[in-house]
């Protein structure tokens, strides 16, 4: 039969075979769209929806036009590199638009917002709305400008319009140069002092932390899956039970009992001292700080590198062992020539598993990191719930973001997203 | 065959072999293999062939006994020194190799050099056919494909025994057919020593030297194919090699080459006296179908009885019928599908017999 004769082929009834056809593809197509509607409701409210909120929220500036809506406009035209003050239009904007933010009482949010950019802003707008509310406009004797100035005498300096300036557009790079460690100054960008730098050096001591996290979780969960795999069925299942138990308690509770077995006066230093190891001044500092993070981490997330490790082992054919070893290689040789490259897509599956869970970590690291030991993550939460400074909290979580998804292209560069297995 | 037991390349020497301290799986076994001697074990699921290769092969220790490889005792030598080649049931091809690797990794841990590891393994290659596909990968090739590569790497690197753990079970038949030919030829052509193993019988007898049957942990028989067939020495093997008729009864008198086995119903059949326990005692007797004959001539043959035919099976070139005979309702006989063959219908009753000859009288079994 011809090509051609398929579009004329009839069912039973007399429709045509390709029209039924998909037909019932369509309602096969309806009915897994109805199945996972429920899921992908549930991960678009809790999960794009807030991710897509935290990327606007990073460069998000709206709050000045909206505050000082005639002024925004006016102060975009002014050239800040022309030395001189904005134009008298631009002051009368302000302080018609100030008069109506200072009775709003909304002008202190603006100088919050901008405070960021300079300290002492703040202070600046709060004085000027204090003023702005009793100033009548239409009873001035002297120019808008000298009003302003005589209000704070910092009205009268480029530096201050040159902020605003920056920071009159809708959307803003200051939250980011802020995430690492920029500021603007006379000469445009530049790197802050050393001395004030905190985040560069907290994401790359997350790096850190997370590649040593992660490089730990393989060294003590590669055995115990091996063990696990090689097992008899029964044993192993009991074991597995031991791997997840910990899972069985809550997170906080096997993080407290690290604190009372590390601390100064914990179980550990106890029994090192006991058996005359230390002396009592040289009790071992092992809490509070990076090593408090770092063996809390590993011992939280080691099942995370157990489970795929050992479904990817279950896998292997005992015979590949007992093949390459009455081929001549000794136990060492096919271990490493071939049992381990066919544990290389576990290892992956779970390093990158523990890499991100361990990125993002919080918890932990704020009951146990003392200083040295805190993360990325805690810093964001501080600007969430602290600060308040959600925009530069948005910004370090996208640039984190932006990590994860930079690592994970890496890893599928190099080791084939395909080739990772988690059962 | 060698005369010397120290002539032959294995030797297993009253091994036995337990894994659990309560069931011996393999229990005493004996068995000589002499060089460039294809031998198969043959048996059901669970007889313990598997184990008495695990123990060559150095994966399994011996519970008792000693193995002896070229004389040298092995029981204590690791895997890797014992110089013994396996094809596994699954292949065990490496799926993160190539073929081309695969083949090389035996020479690559026998550090042998770059030109002469690429000159082996394109030898292996061409031997099993398989000369353009070293750049492949395990799973790019069919099952009968793998299986040639797994063959051509337990081989590589010339050992001295081939192991073979079923290495044909994954296959359908008609790949089944030819790749026992190819085998079968490898080994003429190479003169190794190979040690097959198979639960299919067919397979043992078109490609063995000798066979080893095996049953509950002891070698039933060992013997040349078409002996095995021929004379089997217990009902055992009668049964497992080959069709197959059973008929139960008491010895009742014994002459120097043959004896009179009562069957329940009362008749008397002469047979030919191989393995039987006495006067008196039980025994089962074992004739091939095919050796039986249907309206024979008067004095042709000693045993005449009536049988009724209960059930006849088309199979084209011969028609299989069941017959109820000497009190037993499971009697086959092959009619040859021939211009002039016994018009037979169902129910009929007709005369069979055989000769005392092919009716072995063997030990008595439950079965
Ligand atoms: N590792 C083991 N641990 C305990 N018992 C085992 C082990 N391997 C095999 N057995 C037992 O030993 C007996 C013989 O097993 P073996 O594998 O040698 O049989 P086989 O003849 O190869 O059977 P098959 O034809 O099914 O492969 C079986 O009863 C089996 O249950
Ligand atoms: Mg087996």
């Amino acid at each position: 039969m011809s090509q051609s004769d398929t579009s004329t082929l009839k069912t039973a009834d007399g429709i045509s075979l390709k029209l039924s056809l998909q037909r019932s593809l369509r309602r096969k197509k309806r009915n897994a769209l109805l199945l996972v509607a429920p899921l992908f409701l549930f991960i678009l409210i809790t999960f794009i929806i807030p991710i897509a909120y935290m990327l606007v929220r990073s460069v998000d500036n709206q709050i000045f036009a909206e505050i000082l809506p005639t002024t925004a406009p006016l102060l975009a035209k002014w050239d800040p590199l022309s030395g001189n003050t904005p134009d008298e239009e631009v002051f009368k904007a302000f302080i018609t638009d100030g008069k109506v933010a200072a009775q709003a009482k909304t002008i202190n949010r603006l100088g919050k917002r901008l405070n960021y950019e300079k300290s002492g802003i703040s202070s600046l707008f709060r004085k000027t709305g204090r003023n702005l509310r009793k100033l009548e406009p239409e009873k001035l004797t002297t120019s808008y400008k000298e009003a302003l100035i005589k209000i704070d005498k910092k009205w009268g300096q480029v530096d201050t319009w040159e902020i605003l300036h920056r920071e009159s557009g809708k959307y803003t790079k200051s939250y980011f140069l802020s995430a690492v460690d920029m500021k603007y100054d006379a000469n445009g960008m530049q790197w802050k002092d050393d001395d004030s730098r905190i985040y560069l050096n907290l994401f790359k001591r997350t790096l850190w932390l997370s590649f040593l996290i992660t490089f730990l979780t393989v060294l003590l969960g590669y055995p115990i899956a091996y063990l696990l795999a090689t097992l008899k069925t029964s044993t192993s299942n009991l074991l597995i039970i031991l791997v997840l138990l910990p899972f069985w308690t809550s997170l906080l509770v096997r993080t407290s009992s690290w604190i009372a077995l590390l601390q100064k006066e914990g179980v550990i230093n106890d029994f090192l001292f006991a058996i005359g190891l230390i002396t009592d001044e040289g009790r071992l500092a092992m809490i509070h700080n990076q090593t408090g993070t770092v063996i809390a981490m590993t011992h939280i997330l080691l099942p995370f590198m157990i489970l795929p490790l050992f479904s990817v082992m279950k896998t292997i054919n005992p015979s590949y062992v007992r093949a390459a070893r009455s081929m001549g290689a000794t136990s060492f040789t096919a271990f490493r020539r071939v049992y381990f490259p066919n544990t290389i897509a576990g290892i992956g599956a779970g390093g990158i598993l523990v890499f991100i869970l361990s990125i993002g970590y919080y918890i932990t690291p704020a009951l146990v990191g003392g200083t040295q030991g805190t993360l990325i993550s805690n810093f964001i939460a501080y600007h969430i719930s602290g600060s308040l400074n959600w925009g530069l909290a948005a910004a370090l979580g996208t640039i984190l973001l932006l990590l994860v998804v930079a690592l994970y292209i890496l890893y599928d560069k190099i080791v084939g997203i395909d080739n990772m297995k988690l059962g | 065959m060698p005369e010397n037991k120290e002539d032959y390349l294995v030797r297993f020497e009253n091994v036995q072999k337990s894994y659990d301290g309560e069931i011996l799986v393999v229990k005493d076994l004996n068995l000589n293999m002499a060089k460039g001697e294809f031998l198969t074990m043959l048996g059901p699921s669970g007889s313990g062939k598997t184990t008495c290769l695990m123990m060559l092969a150095g994966f399994e220790p011996a519970t008792h006994g000693e193995i002896f490889l070229d004389n040298i005792p092995i029981n204590r030598v690791p895997p890797h020194k014992r110089g013994i080649g396996m094809v596994f049931q699954s292949y065990a091809l490496f799926p993160h190799m190539t073929i081309g690797e695969n083949l090389a990794f035996p020479l690559e841990v026998r550090k042998m050099g770059k030109s002469e590891r690429e000159e082996k393994v394109k030898n292996a290659l061409d031997m099993v056919q398989l000369g353009s596909f070293a750049d492949r990968r395990p799973a790019q090739l069919s099952g009968g494909q793998q299986q040639r590569v797994a063959v051509a790497r337990s081989l590589v690197f010339d050992p001295d025994v081939v192991l073979m753990d079923e290495p044909l079970g994954a296959l359908d038949k008609n790949l089944r057919e030819q790749m026992q030919y190819e085998i079968k030829h490898i080994h003429e052509r190479l003169g190794v020593t190979v040690l097959y193993v198979t639960h299919d019988q067919s397979e043992a007898l078109t490609m063995s030297d000798r066979v080893a049957v095996f049953d509950a942990g002891v070698i039933q028989q060992l013997a040349p194919p078409n002996i095995l067939y021929e004379e089997p020495e217990n009902a055992f093997v009668a049964d497992f090699i080959g069709d197959n008729n059973c008929l139960h009864g008491i010895v009742t008198s014994e002459t120097e080459n043959g004896c009179v086995v009562k069957t329940e119903d009362g008749s008397e059949i002469k047979a030919n006296k191989i393995n039987i326990a006495g006067v008196g005692k039980p025994s089962t007797l074992s004739i091939r179908p095919e050796r039986v004959i249907v309206n024979p001539e008067p004095g042709q043959v000693p045993n005449v009885f009536e049988a009724k035919a209960a059930e006849l099976i088309y199979l084209g070139d011969h028609i299989r019928t069941r017959m109820e005979v000497c009190g037993n309702d499971n009697f086959y006989v092959k009619i040859p599908n021939s211009s002039h063959h016994a018009d037979l219908n169902k129910g009929d009753t007709v005369k069979i017999g055989w000769n005392e000859y092919d009716c072995r009288a063997l030990d008595a079994t439950n079965n």
